[in-house]
């Protein structure tokens, strides 16, 4: 056992390496001097300057934004339902159906959910003469692809909590709606949390359903980097990369300091 | 719940519906419809096979899925190979380390796949990092470039997966009791053996979920192979794709697309199927 770790911290540092090294790449490239994305022309901050003055992106950056806030939220709410519905109302009919549509939509290639979501659109729209293909129907497409995760992160806590809590409340006489909101609701709250973080970015990432589902003027910025990406790079997309990266890090080592300070004063309360 | 049965069953039918109608262009929308009204007032049903009939026909279909599995199950293969591992490591790792180890793992999902995909292309251009690397290695000549090979698109498929393999697999490995393989060495066997005789079989449920995660939407993909592969790295993500917007042949999409659920969903279930069977028969034995 003793001489076994020395092969293995190399092929760990090998896979981290390879994890980090395009990235790292694009955030050196993002301050050279350089017209070229790849070759280094001395220190700058050129790159950042021209992202802020391209009105396209700035744009783009927003509208994916707003398009990520909205379809996590109603994604919570609908996946909320779904879990709860899943863990704690037992045998009813169509679970089985409602778990299936569930796992589905992770499980199905980008492509087929787009196409499918598109179609529907258009049929609608002949029937109804609404929505018009723009952020709506992007947004809509995006809460259902995302309500599935939520479902499955609702899902796996309420099945590993403790349901006395909840028949406790309900034998002293709570209604059910406040025992969802009095008890239920701060119970998940991790949940939802880490529910809406993971909607949030699957939402902002997605290329394919957006371009299937988008209208004139709703470019999002994947779509965005996408058609930069096939005429040629610009070293502004580096910049970019790189303000993501670091708001990302950021939020990740909040998130895990205020877990930390949690855990110990969890365990302070326990001695 | 309503949502779910509006926005996933029902466009699932319409795409069926649809893959059976014909294409129209240079209307919206550009097919025709199934239940045609005669003359007389009575409806007729149209279902027409074409797109089917297409689909095995040109063998530009049928090499596009054997592409698409192949991309799949090499990545994949890599992804095993390289993610073990990282997984064993994090596994063996004492907590707080543990929990670093897995946030390094997971940082790189939180960002855009895209724009990773995109990094990896100046690394695999001529004078490319990993380019240069392998050039010297030898398997590949000096200056010449990954970019646009499939070796491009396995390294992009790995690379953007290697978390979803990961996770699962350190799941089951931390869980994994250790006093095993101290019992086993102290039984005489090697360190490999020790490996190949129980570290491995018992995270096969890890191996098993962490394929799955990679295996299944690596065959749909259409970004990496688009932005890192070259012409002919036609999987049947792209070949949707080029049918849909360039071609704008809607019903022949839709068929691309049922039939890459049968091919893909149908297989997975049944392998699920067969392996919960073996593990209920082992528990049972």
């Amino acid at each position: 056992m003793k001489r076994r770790p020395f092969t293995l911290y190399t092929m760990m540092a090998l896979g981290y390496a390879f994890l980090y090294l395009p990235i790292v790449s694009v955030i050196v490239f993002s301050f050279s001097g350089s017209e070229r994305a790849t070759t280094w022309g001395g220190f700058s901050l050129q790159w950042y300057g021209a992202l802020m003055r391209n009105e396209q992106i700035l744009e783009a950056v927003q509208r994916s934004l707003t398009i990520a806030a909205i379809s996590a939220t109603a994604a919570v709410a609908l996946g909320t339902a779904s879990g709860l519905a899943l863990s704690r109302f037992g045998r009813f009919p169509g679970r089985g159906i409602l778990s299936l549509m569930n796992s589905a939509p992770m499980v199905m290639p980008d492509v087929m959910l787009g196409l499918s979501s598109l179609l529907l659109f258009v049929g609608v729209q002949q029937l109804f003469g609404w929505p018009e293909r723009g952020m709506t129907t992007i947004t809509l497409a995006h809460i259902t692809l995302t309500a599935c995760y939520v479902t499955v992160v609702v899902r796996s806590r309420m099945t590993s909590m403790d349901a006395s809590l909840e028949e406790a409340a309900m034998d002293l006489g709570a209604k059910p709606w406040r025992v969802f909101f009095v008890i239920t609701l701060p119970l998940i709250a991790p949940a939802l949390l880490a529910g809406w973080l993971l909607a949030f970015t699957l939402s902002l990432d997605d290329l394919v359903i957006a371009s299937f589902t988008s209208g004139p003027g709703s470019t999002t910025l994947p779509m965005l980097v996408y058609s930069k990406v096939k005429i040629g790079v610009t070293p502004e997309i580096n910049a970019l990369t790189t303000i993501i990266v670091l708001l990302v890090a950021i939020g990740v080592s909040v998130a895990g300091v205020l877990m930390h300070r949690r855990e110990r004063k969890l365990a302070r309360l326990r001695d | 719940m309503l949502w779910m049965a509006l926005f996933f069953l029902v466009p699932f039918l319409i795409v069926l519906k649809i893959s059976f109608a014909q294409g129209l262009f240079g209307q919206v929308p550009p097919y025709t419809p199934l239940i045609e009204t005669g003359a007389d007032g009575a409806a007729s049903l149209r279902l027409h096979a074409s797109n089917y009939a297409a689909l095995l026909s040109d063998p530009l279909y049928i090499a596009a899925y054997l592409k698409s599995l192949l991309f799949a199950s090499v990545s994949t293969l890599f992804c095993l190979l390289l993610g073990y591992p990282i997984a064993y490591g994090i596994a063996r790792a004492p907590r707080v380390l543990r929990l670093l180890l897995l946030v390094l793992v997971i940082l790189p999902f939180w960002t855009s796949s895209l724009l990773r995909t995109y990094a990896l292309i100046g690394l695999l251009r001529a004078n490319g990092l990993i380019s240069q690397a392998l050039a010297w290695t030898g398997l590949i000549e000096p200056g010449e470039a990954v970019l646009h090979t499939d070796l491009a698109v396995y390294i992009g498929i790995t690379y953007n997966y290697l978390p979803f393999m990961i996770l699962p697999l350190a799941a089951t490995l931390v869980r994994l009791d250790f006093t095993l393989l101290e019992a086993a060495a102290d039984l005489g066997a090697k360190p490999w053996q020790a490996f190949a005789r129980v570290t491995l079989p018992l995270s096969i449920p890890g191996i098993i979920a962490g394929t799955l995660l990679v295996f299944i939407p690596a065959v749909g993909e259409f970004v990496i192979p688009d932005v890192l592969g070259g012409p002919d790295a036609l999987t049947i993500g792209r070949v949707l794709w080029t049918e849909f917007f360039t071609n704008r042949d809607w019903p022949l999409s839709a068929a691309i697309a049922i039939a890459m659920l049968l091919l893909i969903v149908l297989p997975t279930l049944l392998f699920e199927y067969v392996e919960n069977r073996r593990v209920a028969r082992e528990a049972r034995s």
